[in-house]
C-alpha cells in the first residue's frame, strides 16, 4: 500500500506541473500591461517600468514562468498589492476557513447522500423512495446561492434561530460552539446539491448491486436482510460511489465560492472574487494554483481509499 | 424516433419539464413584443414596491425598476448566454474530441493529457482564472463557462470517435482516396452528432446555472444590463427588507434548472433500455408468493417435497410460466438429478424452494414446498431466513459471480456460520478451516485469507461447496455446480459431493443439463421441459430405456466415448417461450411422433412405481 501511495504521489507531479502551466497561460492572456493595471492609468512611465522590472515582467515568458514556479516552490507566492501582505499568508488564512466550510459540507453530503440513496434503493417504489427522490430533485435544482439566501430569510430573519452571516460572533465568541453555530446554515446550503447527486448515484449503484448473484448467495446463506443491504450491497456499491465523492468534492469546493459570498464567510472563494474585482492578479494566480493543487492531492486520497476498499485493484 | 418521444412523454415528470421549459422559452422569445415597461428605467420614488401593486405585477427593485420586465429580459439574457455557451463548448470540445479520436496515437495522447489537466481543476477555479484574466463582463463569463465545459465534450466525443475510426465504412472511405477532412465531415461527424446533441441537452441547464452564478458574484453581466444571476446578486443587499426582489429571479432560475433536469432525466431513461425491461428493479429479500389456489394438503414425502409448484415472471403485461406445476421430493441420503435444457425452468424450480427467485418480476403462484412438516411458501421471512443455509443450502454455478468480490472467502464462510449460530469468530474460523480440508482445498489456512479473484475456478467452486456444507444442512440444492469447470476438476468435485452425501446422509437436488454427471452421481432423475416434468425414474432405468421422446432425443445428443461411429442427433427447433405455451404437450412441435391428440388437452404424468412419463406415445411402456 505504501508503494502504491508513493506511486500515485509521483504520478501527481506532472498534473501539478500542468496546472501551473495552465494558470500561467491564462494569466498571460491579460490584455495590456499588468503593471499599468496595478498602478492605474495615472501612473508615470518610470513607475510602470520599475514595477515591471520588480515583478520580472520585462523578461521573456518562459523565463518568467520558471521564476514564478521556482518562487512558489520555495513558498514565495509574491505579495498582494491590494492587501499589502504576502499572498501565501493570506491564502493559508482564507483556505483554512474554506476548508472548515467545505470539509463539513463534504462529510455531510457524503453521509446524508449515501444514507438517502441506500434507503431509497432498499425501499424502491415505496413511500420513503418517492419522498427521497422528490426531495433530491428539488435539492439538485435549487442554485446553492439562492438556497442560502432563502435559508437566511427563514432561519435567521424569521425564526431567529441562527446568525445571518459570518464565521464568528463579532463581540465575544470565537470558540468552537460559536463556530458551529455560524457553520450550520452555510454548510447545509453548500451540501444540498452534492447530497442530491450522491443520493441519486448511490441509489442506482445499490440497485445495480442488489441484482448481483453474490447478493442472492448472501440471502441463500441466511444472512439477515439488514446485513445484506448495509453490509454486502453497500460495500460493493461503495466501489462506484467513492469516485463520485471525489468529483463531488470539486463541486463542493466550487459551490463554496457562492456560499462564502452569501454568508460573508471569510474563505478563499470570497478572496478570489474580491481579488478579481480589484485586479490583484498575483493573489488570483496563487489562490487558484494552491486550491487546485490541494484538490489534486485530495483526489489521490480518494484513489487510495478506493484501493483499500477494493482488493481487485492492483496496488 | 417516434417511439423515443412516446417513451419520453409517458414519463409524466419529463413531460412536465418539457412543458415548463417550452413555456419559458416562448416567453423569452416573445419578451420584446410584450407590453412591458422599459427594464432599465429607474424611478427611485417607486423603489421596493411589493408584488401585485398597481402597474407592477411583481413589484419593483431597489432602483424602482419594474421586476416583471427585468425578470423576462433577464431570463432571455440568461437563456441566450447559457445556450450560446453550450454551443461554443460543444463545438470546440467535439472538434477536439473528434481530432483526438480520429488521429489517435501521439496526437490523441497529447490532447487528452491536456484535457485531463483541465479536468484536474474544480470547475469554478478555471472559470475564475479566465474571468480574472479577461476582466468581468457577460461575454467573458460566457467564454469562461464554455471553456470549463470543453473537456467534458472532448472526452465523450473522443470515446465515440475512437470506436468509429476503426469501423469498416471509415476504412472504405480512406481506401476510396478521401482526405482526412472529408472523412471527418462526411463519415465521422454525422455519426457523433446525436451524441453531441444529447450531451448538450444534458449540460445546457448546468451552463445556464454557471453563468448565472458568475453574474451573481458580480463577474458576469454588468449594470444596468441584468441577467437572472446579477438580479439576484443585486437583490442580496436588500434581502431582509425586500425579499421579493431576491425570490423572483431565484424562483425563475430554479424553474429553468428543474425543468431541464426533469427533461434530461426523461431523455436518459428513455434511452436506457434496461429500464424498459424492469431489470433495474431491486429483488426483494424473499420471492413474492401469491397463490391463486389453496396449497395442496398432501402429506410430505421425503425430507423436501415440492408439490405442484408454479412460479411465474410478470414482466409488463406478459406472464412467463417458468415453472408450471412441478412435484419433486428427495429422501435423506438420496441424490435427485433434475435435468433439462437451459430455460426449462430447472433453476427457477430450485430457487423457488427458499424464496430466492428475484422478485419482481418473479411470483410463486401455486403449490407448496414442504420441509419439516411446514409449508415454506407460507412461512414468514424470519422463519425462512433461519432455514436458508442452515437446513437447506445452495451451491451455485459460477462462483466468481456468486461469491462477494470484496470479502475474503474465510470471512464469507464465518458469516455463513454466524448467521445461524452464536459462536466466536475463532471457533467459526476453525470450523471453516475444517470444511476447507473436507473439500480438499490445499493450504486451507492461507486460502481462508484469499479473495475470490485470487483463486482458480475449481478452488472457488470448492469454497462454494464448503460454504453450503458449513452448517451441516439436511438438503443441498446444487445448481449446475460443475458447468464452468474442466472435466478433471468436475470429476473431483462430483466425487467429493458423493462422499459427503454418503458420510453425512445429506439429500442432494442436483440440477444439470449433463447426462454424464447425472449417471455418475444421481439415484433418481427428473427430466424437465418448458417448466414441467416430462419423465422421472431411477437413473439407470431412465438412461437405459427412456420413455419420453424428449428424453430419448436428449440422450441421443450425448456423444459416447468408444461408442463407435454414430450420427449425433440434434433436436430440431427451439424450446418454446414460456409466455404462450400451447395446450397439451409442449414438445409436440419438435417431436417426430406427435399426433394431433398430443396438443389436445392436458396430458398427465403417469406411471407405475418409481417411473412416470408425461406422454401419450411413450417410447417404452412404463407400467
Amino acid at each position: 500500500m505504501g508503494a502504491y501511495i508513493v506511486k500515485r504521489l509521483i504520478s501527481a507531479i506532472p498534473v501539478l506541473f500542468g496546472i501551473t502551466v495552465i494558470v500561467f497561460l491564462i494569466m498571460a492572456m491579460i490584455p495590456g500591461d499588468p503593471a499599468t493595471a496595478i498602478l492605474g492609468s495615472y501612473a508615470t512611465p518610470e513607475n510602470v517600468e520599475k514595477l515591471n522590472r520588480d515583478l520580472g515582467l520585462d523578461k521573456p515568458m518562459v523565463q518568467r514562468y520558471f521564476i514564478w514556479l521556482g518562487n512558489m516552490l520555495t513558498g514565495d507566492f509574491g505579495r498582494s498589492f491590494s492587501l499589502n501582505r504576502p499572498v501565501l499568508d493570506e491564502i493559508l488564512e482564507r483556505f483554512s476557513a474554506t476548508l472548515i466550510l467545505a470539509g463539513v459540507s463534504f462529510v455531510l453530503c457524503s453521509l446524508l447522500g449515501i444514507l438517502a440513496g441506500v434507503v431509497s434503493a432498499a425501499r424502491q417504489y415505496g413511500f420513503a423512495d418517492k419522498a427521497i427522490t422528490f426531495t433530491v430533485l428539488i435539492g439538485i435544482s435549487v442554485p446553492s446561492f439562492f438556497l442560502g439566501m432563502m435559508m437566511i430569510l427563514l432561519f435567521a430573519v424569521k425564526l431567529r434561530w441562527l446568525p445571518v452571516s459570518g464565521m464568528y460572533a463579532i463581540y465575544g465568541g470565537g470558540d468552537l460552539p460559536d463556530l458551529i453555530y455560524h457553520l450550520i446554515m452555510p454548510a447545509l446550503a453548500l451540501a444540498a446539491v452534492a447530497t442530491g447527486v450522491v443520493a441519486r448515484l448511490s441509489r442506482s449503484a445499490m440497485l445495480e448491486v442488489l441484482r448481483q448473484d453474490y447478493i442472492r448467495t448472501a440471502r441463500a446463506k441466511g444472512v439477515p436482510e439488514g446485513r445484506v443491504i448495509y453490509g454486502h450491497a453497500l460495500r460493493a456499491a461503495m466501489v462506484s460511489i467513492i469516485p463520485v465523492l471525489g468529483i463531488q468534492a470539486g463541486f463542493v469546493l466550487s459551490g463554496a465560492v457562492y456560499i462564502e459570498m452569501v454568508f460573508q464567510w471569510p474563505g478563499i472563494g470570497r478572496m478570489l472574487v474580491d481579488a478579481i474585482l480589484k485586479r490583484d492578479i498575483l493573489l488570483v494566480q496563487g489562490g487558484v494554483v494552491f486550491v487546485a493543487g490541494c484538490y489534486v492531492l485530495f483526489n489521490i486520497a480518494v484513489d487510495v481509499a478506493q484501493g483499500l476498499l477494493d482488493p481487485r485493484i492492483k496496488t | 424516433m417516434t417511439a423515443f418521444l412516446k417513451l419520453l412523454f409517458r414519463n409524466r415528470l419529463a413531460a412536465m419539464g418539457a412543458v415548463v421549459i417550452a413555456s419559458i422559452l416562448v416567453l423569452a422569445i416573445l419578451t420584446p413584443l410584450l407590453p412591458l415597461p422599459e427594464p432599465n428605467v429607474t424611478n427611485t420614488a417607486d423603489r421596493f414596491q411589493r408584488p401585485f401593486t398597481e402597474g407592477h405585477l411583481l413589484g419593483t427593485d431597489h432602483l424602482g425598476r419594474d421586476l416583471l420586465s427585468r425578470l423576462l429580459w433577464g431570463t432571455r439574457l440568461s437563456l441566450a448566454v447559457g445556450i450560446a455557451a453550450a454551443f461554443v463548448a460543444a463545438t470546440i470540445g467535439s472538434a477536439i474530441g473528434i481530432i483526438a479520436g480520429y488521429y489517435g496515437g501521439r496526437t490523441d495522447n497529447l490532447i487528452m493529457r491536456g484535457v485531463d489537466m483541465l479536468m484536474a481543476f474544480p470547475y469554478i477555479l478555471l472559470a475564475l482564472a479566465i474571468v480574472a484574466a479577461l476582466g468581468p463582463g457577460l461575454l467573458n463569463a460566457l467564454i469562461a463557462v464554455a471553456a470549463v465545459n470543453i473537456p467534458f465534450f472532448a472526452r465523450n466525443i473522443r470515446g465515440i470517435t475512437v470506436s468509429l475510426a476503426g469501423r469498416e465504412f471509415v476504412d472504405a472511405a480512406r481506401l476510396a482516396g478521401k482526405g482526412h477532412a472529408s472523412i471527418i465531415l462526411t463519415e465521422v461527424l454525422p455519426n457523433v452528432l446525436p451524441v453531441i446533441v444529447i450531451a448538450m441537452s444534458t449540460t445546457v441547464g448546468w451552463m445556464i446555472l454557471e453563468t448565472a452564478g458568475l453574474s451573481f458574484l458580480g463577474l458576469g453581466s454588468q449594470p444596468p444590463q441584468a441577467d437572472l444571476g446579477s438580479m439576484l446578486g443585486e437583490a442580496r443587499a436588500a434581502l431582509i427588507t425586500a425579499p421579493h426582489t431576491s425570490v423572483v429571479p431565484g424562483i425563475m432560475i430554479f424553474l429553468i434548472v428543474m425543468s431541464v433536469n426533469l427533461l434530461g432525466d426523461g431523455v436518459r431513461d428513455a434511452l436506457d433500455p434496461r429500464l424498459k425491461s424492469g431489470a433495474l428493479s431491486r429483488p426483494r429479500a424473499i420471492t413474492q408468493v401469491d397463490r391463486t389456489s389453496p396449497a395442496p394438503a398432501t402429506p410430505q414425502k421425503g425430507v423436501l417435497d415440492l408439490q405442484e409448484l408454479e412460479t411465474q415472471f410478470h414482466v409488463g403485461p406478459r406472464v412467463y410460466r417458468a415453472v408450471g406445476g412441478v412435484s419433486l421430493h428427495v429422501e435423506p441420503g438420496e441424490c435427485l438429478g433434475v435435468i433439462g435444457e437451459s430455460g426449462s425452468g430447472k433453476s427457477v424450480t430450485a430457487l423457488s424452494v427458499m424464496g430466492l427467485v428475484a422478485s419482481p418480476p418473479g411470483v410463486i403462484t401455486g403449490g407448496a414446498v414442504k420441509f419439516g412438516g411446514e409449508d415454506l411458501l407460507g412461512a414468514s421471512y424470519e422463519s425462512l431466513r433461519r432455514k436458508r443455509g442452515d437446513k437447506v443450502a445452495y451451491i451455485f454455478q459460477d462462483p466468481l459471480a456468486t461469491l462477494h468480490p470484496l470479502y475474503k472467502v474465510g470471512d464469507q464462510m464465518i458469516e455463513a456460520i454466524q448467521s445461524h449460530h452464536k459462536v466466536s469468530k475463532s471457533k467459526a474460523r476453525a470450523r471453516a478451516l475444517e470444511l476447507f480440508e473436507a473439500v480438499r482445498i490445499p493450504n486451507p489456512t492461507s486460502r481462508l485469507d484469499n479473495y475470490p479473484h485470487e483463486m482458480s475456478g475449481g478452488m472457488r467452486q470448492r469454497v462454494g461447496i464448503a460454504m453450503a456444507m458449513v452448517n451441516d444442512p439436511e438438503v443441498i440444492i446444487a445448481d449446475e455446480p460443475t458447468t464452468a469447470l474442466d472435466v478433471t476438476v468436475q470429476a473431483q468435485i462430483l466425487a467429493l459431493l458423493d462422499d459427503l452425501r454418503r458420510e453425512r446422509g445429506l439429500a442432494i437436488v442436483f440440477i444439470t443439463h449433463d447426462f454424464g454427471v447425472v449417471a455418475q452421481l444421481c439415484d433418481r432423475i427428473a427430466v424437465m421441459y418448458a417448466g414441467r416434468i416430462v419423465e422421472e425414474g431411477p437413473t439407470a432405468a431412465v438412461l437405459d430405456a427412456p420413455a419420453h421422446p424428449y428424453t430419448a432425443r436428449l440422450i441421443a445428443c450425448v456423444p459416447e466415448l468408444g461408442g463407435g461411429r454414430r450420427r449425433l442427433e440434434a433436436i430440431p427447433g427451439l424450446p418454446p417461450v414460456v409466455d404462450n405455451l400451447p395446450e397439451g404437450c409442449a414438445f409436440a412441435p419438435r417431436c417426430a411422433k406427435a399426433t394431433p391428440d398430443c396438443q389436445r388437452g392436458e396430458i398427465a404424468l403417469e406411471g407405475a412405481g418409481a417411473r412416470a412419463v408425461r406422454c401419450i406415445h411413450p417410447e417404452e411402456a412404463v407400467a
